[in-house]
């Protein structure tokens, strides 16, 4: 909102610049985002505070001022000479809606001459912002930028011949247009201004054109009244309708103060406009606010504060805001002004003795008392770990966690897929976005298709994050994941050694993470997923627990996200991996005799799996086999159709001798009898 | 025969500095030395002598022979050195050309600036807290004394999943849940990291970022100690030459509330664009907890007291890295992350 500079300074002696006028305020909790010259005047651009609707006000803006800089409070007084009728001979008002409008007054201003306001008027609307249409439209304008209470002006006699206001809720479905010109369909939770047969205002916030101040308006009857903010604010939402009005009210107007606007209002029609005040208020108020007195305990300032603040500083802060007080054994008892609906609570005054003290003159210091000791729980340790662990061969990347309800059909997900059970937003903001995640993949896929789309190859990523599952409890579950993509190969280098970035990458990951975790009793074993590849996917299990899936991705799905190139990836069960973590790592004690290294080539059956042969070999249990590693793995012209050939090798070693050559040949006849036997394995 | 023997030994003498090579090394070796090398026959012939001249020439002889066997060594030293100095030579590579590309990865941006944030606060005492992304209407917002129809439901604009459920607009609920585990246990000294939500998506806003937020709860425990708090914190992550201030904000949840500017980093507190011409930039928001707040928690607020602060993680990591959009921290892009 912008603020008019010698305007506000009708109300407050200034002689700070601009700059440190703005600087001021915005120290004591008032913001102004910045300030311009416009003329011979300046403007300052205010940033508000929902707390601090009242500022909107110059009145109560310049009282901000004059606390700061000590500086005497002009509000302007009023001369009305009244006329001799009474306003109850013209107007009589009704409140059947008193939940949404507490207060209602009107004044009637007659035979006034509709004409442009004076100069000084215009200029200063203008500087506000506020474009100047006729006088009795400006003052009414000018009175609430004065103020803060919103006013509104009718042609008394384009009012029906009942004489009345009669403040309703609207019907559903009724019909009413505003003085923009445009039609609104209200329904029964808004609130109308009636002449008591037609509705001549949406409360709060516009006027209708069908008593709107004319050319020729004679007699105009002045309203002055206060609606319930969230009434306003919801009203205003579902009409898509702002004004300068619904904006004060929304925030919370002075209910008590309404009558000083009032009366303000009709003195500039009696002086500006030739008009003439008939006697009386008409002022519909059932339940007159109690005023609000809180207690302040001196040594209470201190206490939250941390500063040695002295009561009567205190008091002197309190009184430049204008509070009333009184001192009572030592307490302070302090009238809360109408004007400030945001004190409540022994707090917000401390607050208030703060900002004019000064937060730059609390003191900094760091909590006394034991220390305690900071740092991590065992599983926020186990997560970082994870994360630093994967961050040595891929990039983390993080995706939103809504995604699209179409996802499930791009990952080929058929139509029974718990996955497909998703807890959904209410107001998302594109269908796009709709859905919480039951999945890391469809985040993961898009990533890799972004980059592609952007010729970046080489793809290698991971991402922790929540996904979102629907319970019968208040609160969804959420479960953190672990995924990973990869696709392509790893750097091209003039050296041309490249990693293939694909199922056998991940999966080396996979190991070396649960290698570096101390999980040795885990198995991969195939299994089928409609997301990835038939013949290319697997689970992991980890002590009889499935908690990932890792393979390359379906085709289909890759051509569904619109990727080109092949790509693998794993999702893995977080919590799960945490849960099934043994204890500590023991350090086996490394061997001080020789070890001998026999390599083995066998030819099996295509379909053997390496897993089988692996299990055929540690089920001999032999002692003084230390370790075994698949080094070559062959199929092609050099073997029979229908076989491969393996090779290991083979590592024997004993802790407490050295082994002889017969001892370990006798080992490896005896593993590939076991072989032949078990796999039909044939030495090559 | 001495004279003899002394013209073979020049002769060799002659020759072997004539050696260019192992090949004629190794010649030079069998002519002279071998089974039917000149000294080897020399030697042999000596048997045939007889006496004192046996006796002379025999040492001579001998001596000539260790002094072949000495230089000869010597050569094949140098020789293989020499060999040794050429395929070293040959070897020679080219050092600037890159080294081998590691399949490596990086952390993301937000992932090192909140281990960052969470280290200083754990040197400090704190512990980490976390919540639910999707929350309770009223840990979101009545709890945090937000109540339905207050106009602070208008500054955060939330995705809803029902009436009663919505993604959390910020960490701040976790301030309860946290105290409610506790209560009436003292000290409470929590940071909150997490992904928050709001419905905004442009350049300066994402529907989805990520907050810190500080909750310290003890008998008296003041306005004073969360400057001193945050003051050391902004100095660690930002450096000890920035300045901090503090002005007159408002939180329903905390009261009084206080924002928290830094000298700009970028402009040292000059002025430029990133701080609007300042000099000053918005970094967090803070307070003292709200009475009802701590009541909503199980405290009592006339026996303890509390302070509170929220930031923004993408905010601070921008500063840091002087990165100008929001959206490349969810855009994923390789070239971006590769710079971490």
């Amino acid at each position: 909102m912008g603020v008019s500079l010698n305007w506000l300074k009708k109300y407050v002696d200034i002689d700070w610049s601009p700059e440190e006028l703005a600087h001021r305020l915005t120290m004591a909790g008032v913001a102004v985002e910045g300030w311009q010259e416009q003329g011979s005047d300046t403007v300052l651009e205010l940033d508000l505070t929902p707390n601090r609707g009242d500022c909107l006000g110059l009145i109560n803006l310049a009282r901000e001022v004059s606390a700061l800089n000590a500086q005497e409070l002009r509000i302007p007084e009023i001369k009305i000479k009244p006329a001799v009728e009474k306003v109850e001979e013209y107007i009589k008002v009704e409140i059947v809606a008193p939940d949404l409008c507490p207060r209602y007054a009107a004044r009637l201003v007659k035979n006034v001459s509709i004409k442009a306001s004076p100069e000084w008027m215009q200029e200063a609307l203008i500087n506000s912002g506020i474009r100047p249409i006729n006088n009795i439209v400006d003052i009414t304008n000018y009175v609430m930028l004065e103020t803060n209470q919103p006013l509104h002006a009718f042609d008394y006699n384009l009012l029906g011949d009942k004489k009345r206001i009669l403040v309703r809720r609207a019907g559903d479905g009724e019909k009413f247009t505003t003085l923009d010109g445009v039609e609104r369909v209200l329904d029964s939770e808004m609130l109308v201004i009636t002449d008591g047969s037609k509705a001549v205002a949406l409360a709060g916030i516009m006027g209708g054109e069908n008593s709107e101040i004319q050319d020729d308006t004679c007699d105009v009857l002045l309203e002055s009244a206060n609606f319930l903010a969230p009434s306003i604010r919801k009203t205003s939402k579902r009409l898509g309708l702002r004004s300068d009005s619904s904006l004060r009210f929304e925030k919370g107007a002075d209910i008590e103060g309404l009558i000083y606007a009032l009366n303000r209002t009709a003195a500039l029609m009696q002086d500006l406009a030739g008009g003439e005040v008939v006697q009386g208020i008409c002022d519909i108020y059932p339940q007159p606010r109690n005023p609000l007195s809180l207690t302040l305990r001196p040594e209470r300032v201190d206490y939250l504060l941390g500063t040695s603040i002295s009561p009567d500083e205190i008091k002197q802060y309190l009184q430049r805001l204008k509070f009333g007080i009184k001192e009572e054994d030592g307490q302070i008892s302090v009238d809360i002004p109408f004007y400030r609906p945001d004190i409540q609570m022994e707090v917000d005054l401390i607050e208030e003795v703060a900002r004019l003290y000064g937060y730059g003159n609390i003191p900094a210091s760091l909590p006394e008392g034991e220390s305690s000791s900071g740092g991590l729980n065992s599983y926020q340790k186990f997560r970082q770990q994870l994360n630093e662990i994967l961050a040595q061969s891929l990039s983390e990347v993080v995706n939103y966690s809504f995604i699209n309800p179409a996802d499930f059909d791009l990952l080929l997900l058929p139509a029974d897929s718990p996955l497909r059970n998703v807890v959904k937003i209410a107001n998302p903001l594109s269908e796009e976005q709709s859905v919480m995640r039951t999945l890391l993949l469809p985040g993961l896929l898009e990533t890799i298709q972004r980059n592609l789309s952007r010729q970046n190859q080489n793809l290698a990523f991971f991402e922790m994050g929540q996904v979102f599952i629907p319970a019968n409890e208040l609160l969804p579950m959420e479960e953190l994941k672990l995924g990973a993509i990869v696709s392509g190969k790893s750097e091209l280098n003039w050296l041309k050694h490249r990693v293939e970035l694909e199922f056998f990458f991940l999966k080396g990951i996979m190991e070396d993470l649960l290698q570096q975790l101390g999980v040795i009793d885990y198995e991969f074993k195939e299994t089928q997923n409609p997301s990835y590849h038939p013949g290319r996917t697997a689970s992991l299990w980890v002590k009889d627990q499935e908690i990932a899936v890792i393979g390359e991705l379906h085709p289909l799905v890759l051509e569904n996200y619109d990727i080109k190139e092949r790509a693998s990836a794993f999702e893995l069960d977080i919590e799960k991996l945490f849960s099934l973590l043994g204890s500590s790592k023991k350090v086996e004690s490394i061997s001080r005799y020789p070890a001998v290294e026999r390599d083995i080539a066998i030819l099996l059956d295509q379909e053997i799996k390496a897993s089988q042969v692996i299990s055929v070999i540690k089920g001999m249990n032999n002692p003084l086999l230390y370790n075994l590693k698949l080094f070559d793995l062959y199929s092609g012209a050099q073997v029979p159709k229908g076989k491969k050939s393996m090779a290991f090798k083979a590592i024997f070693q004993s802790a407490e001798r050295t082994l002889t050559d017969a001892e370990v040949s006798h080992s490896m006849d005896n593993l590939l009898e076991q072989l032949k036997k078990q796999l039909g394995a044939v030495l090559r | 025969m001495l004279r003899k023997i002394e013209a073979i030994k020049k002769e060799c003498q002659l020759r072997l500095s004539q050696v260019s090579s192992m090949e004629e090394l190794n010649e030079f070796k069998i002519k002279t030395l071998g089974r039917k090398g000149e000294v080897t026959l020399l030697l042999r012939g000596l048997k045939d002598l007889s006496g004192e001249e046996k006796a002379r020439a025999g040492r001579v002889a001998n001596e000539l022979k260790q002094n072949l066997e000495q230089m000869l060594k010597e050569k094949i030293e140098a020789f293989k050195l020499n060999e040794l100095e050429q395929r070293l030579l040959q070897e020679k590579i080219d050092v600037t050309l890159p080294g081998l590309p590691r399949q490596g990865g990086r952390q993301h941006p937000l992932t090192q600036i909140t281990q960052e944030i969470q280290e200083i606060f754990i040197g400090m005492g704190f512990t980490i807290a976390e919540g639910p992304e999707i929350e309770s209407d009223y840990y979101n917002f009545e709890a945090l004394n937000v109540p339905r129809d207050h106009p602070a439901r208008d500054m955060q604009d939330s995705f809803y999943i029902s009436e009663e459920l919505l993604l959390r607009t910020h960490t701040s609920p976790v301030q309860v849940r946290t105290m409610e585990k506790m209560a009436p246990q003292i000290p409470i000294k929590i940071i909150v990291p997490g992904k928050v939500y709001r419905k905004d998506d442009d350049a300066t806003h994402s529907p989805m970022f990520h907050q810190v937020e500080g909750l310290v709860i003890d008998r008296r425990i003041t306005f004073a100690h969360l400057k001193g708090t945050l003051v050391r914190f902004a100095h660690q992550i930002f450096g000890e030459d920035v300045t901090v201030r503090y002005r007159p904000s408002f939180f329903p949840f905390t009261e009084p509330s206080a924002e928290m500017d830094i000298s700009c980093v970028m402009c040292k507190g000059e002025g430029c664009r990133v701080c609007s011409h300042t000099g000053w930039l918005e970094i967090l928001g803070a307070g003292m907890v709200n009475p009802r707040v701590l009541q909503y928690g199980g405290y009592d607020p006339e026996e303890v007291t509390g302070f509170a602060f929220g930031m923004g993680i993408e905010r601070i990591a921008m500063l840091k890295y002087g990165i100008n959009d929001l959206r490349l921290f969810f855009d994923n892009d390789k070239r971006f992350l590769a710079q971490f």
